[in-house]
């Protein structure tokens, strides 16, 4: 037989071999020690030099192409072995994985945090104060005087308790006690934001006993109202994230404040909800102004070296416009279906370089 | 407060329409909550002339009219009205047309099998009275065509402001009208005020007893009036103030006090007895005011009293049996001025609060007395007859007015606009103060809320307009902006996305409870002897006491998801718990609460049936959310006391040292929680993050890292304790007992039953031993093996072999 012969028929063997025995017994007839390849492998130490040059490579190469074919042959049987175990072991895919529950942040905690995120740019520092307050911090050091009328303007809940100095205790109706426990206790130049807890004595579809508010707080030298318009279209353009914001002052009255502002932010009408942006109409959001000169005192600063100006908003209502709640008594329900709803993700946390909003 | 746009004319000469009305009121302050104009609803409806009328073939009570309502189509219309008939001329709505009373849109229709375009309106339809009888009949020669709110005048839009509690100047028509000539809307046109000479002395006799809540009390009779309705075009004008008419003399004193801002009271003459004075109450004195109620009195309320009885709880409201009434002949007026203070003080008292209250209490125009007084005479005798006394004044209103001193340079220095001297003199002298050259301000009477420089900035910004403020930036630091969180709000951020990021959803509940719920949950706080905020005023019982708290709040939540149908429920709250410091100050602590309840996991294909929570998951929480705090949870200490709403044996306290409770978790009590009407297996956890120490900052750096050369080794060792032994002393005995070589002491079985004695447990703990600069020799780990096993017999251990 020739040697191509040989290889053809060794190769061939090779292809037939349908089990992995099959193939070990052609390797043994080839390679194995008796085998038709390995018997002319032998036969190479019988040549002379000139004879093993040209035969060397050749039987060389049979040798070779028999060890490939064997392998590629055996690799073969593997994947086609390991193919059959997979296909064993096929999973239904489209069956559910295991579940874990989703965890969500409160809307007003999410917005608390974007308004501390967007108030620490401007400088301002998060500041708060008891829930449970006195009347002088609540009313009487904010210029509202036991008979003045504004007090009617608070529902107030009252608790029987008086403090050590004989002042009558109550649940706070605004952040602003804040702004004097800040000016009773630090030094000026003072920029603070203060979010909480706030109740009124009101119960119906619009008005829930308790709320959220936000006070903010500016005490320096030679502050006014254009700082004020600036601190609040600022604030509001980086939390509503348009630059289309627009805001309307108009004169009003709060007892802590003179002059007092009120600003309308202007709304525009997007697939029948108000979207804040634009001037279609105008929705009052803030209440504001210019710290009065008894409040600085008050708080035992000198009126005439110090001034500045106060502003707040319901934080639930910023939540509502930004985000499109029409129901502020759900907020407090602790629903499920609402808290996936309208919550947020854990890892939503407000940043300046990726957005306060989410 | 709410007026009509011709009523303002009277005051102010001016051609702006009513929006340009509504606009400037909100520049200057004056804010409008509302516009309504009465002939908006009367489109569609038509002056129009019935030319037949015949009866309906299939109704009784129905008649076919033709109506020419003006444009040569007569039309057909069915109508049953009783007065309808051929040559009446009446009010026609024309298909589309809304009609008022009802809300219903005219169309064509068929009336029992009759065409019928439109309708004949009665009065009760069109919302202009209450009379049903039949349809409006009008003059014969009203033009037949014309629309009916012009043909009415109806047209007169209806302007409601929001009074701020500083205006009171402006709770009159003539003071906004004074607001709007400022702001260059038009000329003001003061109310002229006749002079009317009292014909005979006063017969009854004023005082003021009470110079201090009363200093001035103005009075005269007038006799022989008769009352009756007052003028038509006084109805309208005190309908459209949202005022019902009484009667003329009432009408008048309640139109004195819409157009002027001036309350005033008309007594029947024939009820009082003796001199009518102003005194203070006695104490237990009564009165049954205007509005049918009894009203008991104190030494602290002024009133207006004769010699028998109080007829009036001064400046609030008149009494009941000297009030006017059909048959009055002969009346006494009454103009007084009332300090604000005892007013407001009387009218919180009495919680009783009217128009009269509410402006007394912001201060009336003390030097509107006499004018008043005129103008309401004059009122009352055009309208009511009768002949007027003289005057009596008793007392002195407080005339005096305030000065200020001005520095122009304030308007911008405080109001951010720059406005020329000239120009703040022309605005506050067109409001009506004086402007000294000196710029010594003289405030107007009428503007008692005016008592500083930056209210003059107030008056002069808000006229010049508020849109001419230019924003100005605050000043920036230097740098990137320099973080403001104090640790404690940094502590509370991440204990709250960390909780979220466990799949918690986070709820926000009332601040306050149910006494009952409070006492359950403050039990404990209660004896050892910290006090509750327990509120005076409660909207509900419900909602009464301040939280000592979290859980009932978060539980009540539970259970209205579970109504709703959840099978699984995981809430937490972070807010604050209600406590009463010594001091009488309020303690508020921040608290994080967890409620887990329902299914764990919900019943799955590979994981069988659903799973229940149980107490252990409230310590998962409870350990991962203090790791998130910062705190190192390794070293707390696992007590008991957790509050009598827990399950006595499945409950526990987190501590760092023995007195420093940081959690409290576990199964709540069965009974606690069918309380809140809950089945099943709840769980519960509060963290008192106000307990959780502040952390030591130490700069950014981290310790060097070292990671030991050698492999650690780990071997296995169960033990068969007593069942009453905690595990977690049979890990802290371990690992104490050799703290050089043992870094990790892991509990991973826990058994009983078959092989293991009664009463006794079998627990196995694979422990970590880290080798530092040479490997562990045999005798090595047979010494540290021995140390292991002698700790664990201490506790009355026994290694299984």
């Amino acid at each position: 037989m020739s040697l191509e012969n040989l290889k053809q028929t060794v190769l061939a063997a090779i292809a037939e071999a349908s089990t992995p025995e099959e193939l070990e017994a052609v390797r043994i007839d080839a390679l194995g020690k008796q085998g038709s390849v390995s018997g002319l492998l032998k036969t190479l130490g019988q040549m002379s030099p000139e004879e093993r040059q040209v035969q060397g490579p050749v039987i060389n190469g049979l040798r070779e192409a028999v060890t490939n074919g064997i392998a590629a042959k055996k690799a073969a049987f593997e994947t086609a072995i390991l193919n059959q175990r997979l296909a064993t072991e096929r999973l239904d895919m489209t069956l559910p994985a295991p579940e874990a529950p989703r965890g969500t942040v409160h809307p007003v905690s999410q917005v608390m945090d974007e308004l501390a995120e967007i108030f620490a740019d401007m400088g301002f520092a998060v500041a708060e104060g008891p829930e449970i307050e006195d009347d002088w911090h609540n009313f009487s050091a904010l210029n509202i005087p036991e008979t003045h009328p504004a007090r009617a303007m608070h529902d107030t809940f009252y608790f029987p308790d008086k403090d050590a100095e004989g002042r009558a205790m109550l649940l706070r109706t605004h952040t602003s006690p804040v702004q004097i426990r800040t000016m009773t206790s630090q030094e000026p130049p003072i920029r603070i934001i203060a979010p909480g807890r706030v109740y009124r004595s009101d119960s119906d579809a619009t008005h829930t006993p308790m709320f959220h508010q936000i006070e903010g707080l500016v005490i320096d030298k030679g502050i006014h109202l254009g700082h004020l318009k600036w601190t609040l279209e600022t604030f509001l353009r980086a939390f509503f994230e348009r630059d289309d914001v627009v805001l309307r002052l108009r004169p009003s009255y709060f007892p802590f404040t003179e002059p007092s502002v009120e600003v309308d932010v202007g709304y525009s009408v997007v697939n029948g909800k108000r979207v804040i942006g634009g001037s279609e109409g105008w929705m009052e959001v803030l209440g504001s102004g210019m710290v009065h000169r008894r409040v600085i005192e008050a708080c035992g600063l000198d009126p005439d070296m110090w001034q500045g100006f106060a502003f707040g908003t319901g934080v639930d209502r910023l939540a509502m416009l930004k985000y499109g709640m029409d129901d502020l008594r759900a907020f407090f329900d602790g629903d499920n279906r609402w808290l996936q709803h309208y919550g947020f993700n854990a890892l939503d946390v407000p940043t300046l370089s990726g957005g306060v909003g989410a | 407060m709410k007026f009509s746009l011709s009523w303002l004319k009277q005051y102010l000469e001016t051609d702006a329409d009513f929006q340009a009305v509504a606009d400037c009121l909100n520049r200057i302050g004056l804010e409008v909550e509302g516009i309504e104009n009465p002939a908006d609803k009367l489109a569609g409806f038509r002056v129009a002339r019935v030319l037949t009328a015949a009866p309906h073939p299939q109704a009784d009570k129905l008649q076919v009219l033709t109506v020419d309502q003006g444009d040569g189509n007569p039309l057909q219309v069915v109508c049953g009205a009783p007065n309808a008939r051929a040559g009446l001329v009446g009010v026609f709505g024309v298909e589309g047309a809304t009609v008022p009373a009802n809300g219903m849109v005219l169309k064509k229709t068929a009336i029992r099998g009759v065409e019928s375009n439109g309708m004949m309106c009665s009065v009760a339809e069109l919302e202009l009275g209450d009379d049903h009888d039949g349809i409006i009949e009008l003059p014969a020669d009203a033009p037949v065509g014309m629309a009916f709110a012009e043909y009415a005048d109806a047209n007169d839009p209806v302007i409601d402001v929001a009074i701020t509690p500083n205006r009171q100047d402006c709770m009159g028509v003539m003071g906004v009208a004074r607001d709007l000539a400022a702001a260059g809307l038009g000329t003001f046109k003061p109310v002229e005020v006749p002079s009317i000479a009292g014909s005979y002395p006063c017969p009854v006799e004023i005082r003021t007893d009470d110079p201090e809540g009363c200093p001035a009390f103005y009075g005269r009779v007038i006799r022989g009036v008769k009352n009756g309705p007052s003028p038509d075009w006084m109805q309208a004008r005190l309908k459209a103030a949202g005022q019902r008419p009484i009667s003329a003399l009432v009408d008048c004193t309640n139109y004195l006090m819409l157009a002027c801002g001036r309350p005033a009271h008309a007594y029947d003459l024939a009820q009082l007895n003796g001199a009518v004075v102003a005194r203070r109450a006695s104490d237990g004195e009564t009165v049954t005011a205007l509005n049918g109620k009894d009203y008991a009195l104190t030494s602290e309320m002024t009133v207006i009293a004769d010699d028998r009885s109080v007829h009036d709880i001064a400046g609030i409201m008149g009494g009941e049996h000297s009030g006017c009434a059909e048959d009055t002949t002969d009346v006494l007026l009454e103009i007084a001025y009332f300090t604000p203070e005892r007013i407001a003080k009387t009218g919180q008292a009495l919680a009783l609060t009217s128009d009269a209250r509410s402006r007394f209490e912001r201060g009336v125009d003390p030097a509107f007395l006499d004018d008043g007084l005129a103008l309401l005479t004059d009122l009352i005798v055009q309208t009511c007859g009768g002949e007027p006394s003289e005057i009596i004044r008793a007392g002195q209103p407080p005339l005096e007015r305030r000065a200020i001193a001005y520095d122009t340079a304030r308007c911008a220095a405080l109001g951010g606009i720059d406005v020329s001297a000239d120009r703040q003199k022309a605005i506050l002298e067109s409001l009506g103060f004086d402007v000294a050259p000196d710029w010594t301000v003289t405030v107007p009477t009428w503007r008692r809320d005016v008592d500083g420089s930056a209210d003059l900035v107030e008056e002069v910004v808000r006229i010049v307009g508020l849109d001419n403020i230019v924003s100005a930036p605050l000043p920036r630091a230097e740098g990137v902006a320099k973080p403001t969180a104090t640790p404690q709000q940094s502590l509370e951020r991440k204990v709250r996305r960390a909780a979220a990021a466990r799949g918690l959803n986070e709820a926000i509940n009332w601040s306050f409870l149910p006494q009952k719920e409070a006492d359950a949950f403050g039990a404990l706080r209660q004896a050892q002897g910290e006090r509750m905020w327990v509120l005076a005023n409660p909207i509900s019982e419900d909602m009464k006491v301040m939280r000592p708290s979290l859980l009932p709040g978060l539980l009540s939540a539970a259970q209205r998801n579970m109504d709703r149908g959840a099978s699984s429920v995981r809430l937490f709250e972070i807010g604050r718990r209600y406590l009463a410091a010594h001091d009488g100050t309020s303690d508020e602590r921040l608290t994080c609460g967890i409620v887990l309840a329902g299914e764990k996991t919900a019943r799955g294909w590979a994981t069988g049936k659903a799973a229940k929570f149980d107490a252990y998951d409230a310590k998962a929480e409870v350990l991962a959310l203090l790791a998130a705090a910062g705190v190192a949870t390794d070293s707390l200490m696992v007590m008991g006391e957790a509050g009598d709403h827990y399950h006595p044996g499945q409950s526990a306290t987190l501590r760092m040292g023995p007195k420093n409770v940081l959690a409290a978790f576990g199964t709540l009590h069965p009974a606690t929680a069918k309380a809140f009407g809950l089945d099943g297996v709840v769980i519960a956890a509060e963290i008192y993050l106000d307990a959780i120490p502040a952390k030591k900052t130490s700069g950014f750096m981290r310790p060097a890292y070292t990671p030991p050369t050698l492999q650690a080794v780990t071997r296995d060792f169960a033990f068969l304790v007593p069942d009453s032994l905690a595990a977690g002393d049979l890990v802290r005995a371990i690992r104490g007992s050799d703290k050089a070589n043992i870094v990790v002491v892991r509990l991973f079985d826990r058994f009983a039953g078959q092989g293991v004695p009664e009463g006794q447990v079998s627990l196995a703990v694979e422990v970590t031993l880290q080798p530092g600069e040479k490997s562990y020799t045999d005798p090595e780990l047979h010494a540290i093996s021995m140390s292991i096993i002698s700790a664990a017999e201490k506790l009355g251990g026994m290694l299984r072999i």
